[in-house]
């Protein structure tokens, strides 16, 4: 396999484009261009899934006349991301154009950021952005976006629940399908996106296809902002080249000692360090939503699936037992172990049980939990029971 | 509140966040009015606020401090912010100080993590925390806030 060097990207941050010409120049597309030029740039989504960013928008489009709606994912709550916020932050006319041209492909009228509640104080700021922004489109298109807090739930994250606390209720995933291109928000067709997804959607209206499409691998086109924590001397937020190895991550970002990576936050993949060289970040490999964290020699991975355990069993909605009941199992299991009160051997049945939610659970918190589990007992079964 | 956000079920939510930034949690008082005002019943609007951290049932002190406890600002040190914490209140984590000015609690990763050990005061995030500076920015709020 061969693979990408890492190289720094700045296509997000940089240069404070005057949003509502490049708005204006895209609209005189046609939608179906448009979309096109989503498609053929082979944006993938940034909040996970990595779903075609393309058919999504073009699916929801495709749905009989009505209401339908365009939705921001600012919830943000996967353990060692921060990437969302600093794009609020910094480029926040940026998003809420990409929500704009996604409005004008999809007909909505109405969009919304459901923003965490961890990011109140991003508020005022946003607030005052988005008066100015209604202003610039007034005359390009009939659409208004609201801004809709988040009240401490990472489960809310997940489109369906999210959809369900906008509407006023516990967030509790739906059972898929429908889904939401089809019956999203108050059940109509409903794009949602992640904060990112929809700042790259417009950086490729700015840009054309080619420039986002030379960058990454044929499965990860383009680059990606990654959230970079733990046991390194530069944590931050950096643009990468998506497609490059944990290897050539590790030497630019390690602190000389790294004996792991977790990629993809508490419901990502743990990658040891003899597995660097063969890591590919990406889609074709350990996919992220930008979550890194880096860990040395000096830290217990004991402690660290203690903690992970920890926030899903806090954060599971309880809604289907497997999830919920496993949460509890997994933790009260991987104690004994350590304590002696069991066997080392019982750290197999632990691993049964996490695939077993894999299989069983509803929504992906639970399906989730078997990726960091696995691959932490995995690699350091040692440190499970010494 | 409900006249200021609307009756339908979809500001629920609204309604809720409004009453807790207001008196700092949901009494059982202001449940069963926000049931009765909405046309719920006053175990959906219970069921719901139960369901995310934010609003809080329990009384809480005019500021709510929430240390970060995920596994970033676990490694930065957090347990040695909260004990610096509870020795200047004299509280435990959960409780309320007897002036009802601070509430300390633990939260989920609130997406400071490069900027670790992270607390929120109210909506005000705080990072880069140290003993001392944590100590300082408590002693801010119980002298001049
Ligand atoms: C438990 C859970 C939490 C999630 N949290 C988020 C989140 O905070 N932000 C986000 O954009 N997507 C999150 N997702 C993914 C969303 O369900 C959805 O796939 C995403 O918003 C789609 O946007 P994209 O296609 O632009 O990636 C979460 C999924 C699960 C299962
Ligand atoms: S898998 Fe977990 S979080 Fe998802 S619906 Fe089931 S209980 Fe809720
Ligand atoms: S781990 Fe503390 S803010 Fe993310």
């Amino acid at each position: 396999m061969t693979y990408k060097k890492l190289k720094r990207i700045d296509l997000i941050f940089h240069e404070d484009c005057d949003c509502s010409q490049v708005l204006e120049k895209t609209f005189r597309k046609s939608n179906d261009e448009i979309i096109n030029d989503i498609l053929e740039s082979g944006l993938k989504g940034r909040g996970g899934a990595g779903f075609p960013t393309g058919l999504k928008w073009k699916f929801t489009a495709e749905q009989p006349s009505g209401d339908r709606f365009v939705i921001c994912n600012a919830d943000e709550g996967e353990p060692g991301t921060f990437k969302d916020r600093e794009i609020l932050f910094k480029v926040p006319s940026k998003v809420f154009s990409g929500m704009a041209v996604c409005a004008k492909v999809i007909g909505a009228k109405k969009g919304y950021i459901y923003l965490r509640g961890e990011y109140r104080f991003l508020l005022p700021q946003l607030t005052k952005a988005l008066d100015v922004f209604h202003k610039e489109i007034k005359d390009l298109l009939d659409f208004e976006i609201i801004i809709q807090m988040g009240s401490g739930a990472y489960i809310c994250g997940e489109e369906s629940a999210l959809f369900e606390s906008m509407e006023g209720k516990r967030g509790e995933p739906r059972n898929k399908p429908p889904y939401p291109t089809v019956a999203g928000f108050m059940n109509k067709p409903t794009v949602i996106n992640n904060v990112e997804t929809l700042v790259y959607a417009f950086m490729i209206c700015k840009h054309g296809p080619t420039r986002f499409k030379e960058l990454g691998t044929s499965d990860s086109r383009g680059s990606k902002v990654f959230s970079v924590s733990g046991d390194t001397p530069i944590a931050g937020i950096y643009e990468l080249e998506l497609g490059m190895s944990l290897d050539h991550f590790v030497e630019e970002f390690g602190d000389g000692d790294t004996k792991a990576v977790q990629v993809g936050g508490a419901a990502g993949f743990c990658v040891p360090r003899k597995k660097f060289k063969d890591t590919i970040i990406g889609f074709e490999g350990v996919p992220t939503g930008g979550s890194m964290k880096v860990f040395n020699s000096s830290r217990s991975m004991y402690n660290v699936l203690h903690n992970y355990l920890e926030f899903f069993e806090e954060e599971s909605c309880g809604q289907c037992t497997p999830c919920r009941v496993g949460c509890q199992q997994l933790i009260k299991g991987i104690e004994a172990v350590k304590k002696g009160e069991q066997k080392a051997a019982y750290l197999d049945q632990l691993m049964k049980l996490s695939e077993t939610m894999k299989l069983a659970s509803k929504c992906g918190l639970g399906q989730s939990v078997a990726n960091s589990f696995s691959s932490i007992v995995d690699n350091f079964r040692e440190e499970m029971i010494y | 509140m409900a006249d200021k956000y609307g009756r339908k079920r979809e500001n629920l939510l609204h309604i809720l966040q409004g009453i807790v930034e207001q008196e700092r949690y949901l009494s059982d008082v202001a449940l069963t009015e926000v049931a009765r005002e909405l046309d719920l019943s006053a175990a959906q609007v219970y069921g719901t606020a139960t369901f995310y951290t934010f609003l809080d049932t329990e009384p809480r002190g005019k500021y709510v401090i929430r240390v970060c406890r995920t596994i970033s600002c676990d490694m930065k040190g957090k347990n040695r912010i909260i004990q610096a914490i509870e020795d200047a209140l004299k509280v435990r984590l959960g409780e309320t100080t007897q002036n009802n000015k601070f509430t300390l609690l633990e939260t989920n990763c609130m997406g400071w993590c490069h900027e670790g050990p992270a607390m929120l005061i109210n909506d005000q995030a705080y990072t880069n925390l140290t003993e001392e500076k944590v100590i300082e920015i408590i002693n801010d709020y119980a002298k001049n806030k």
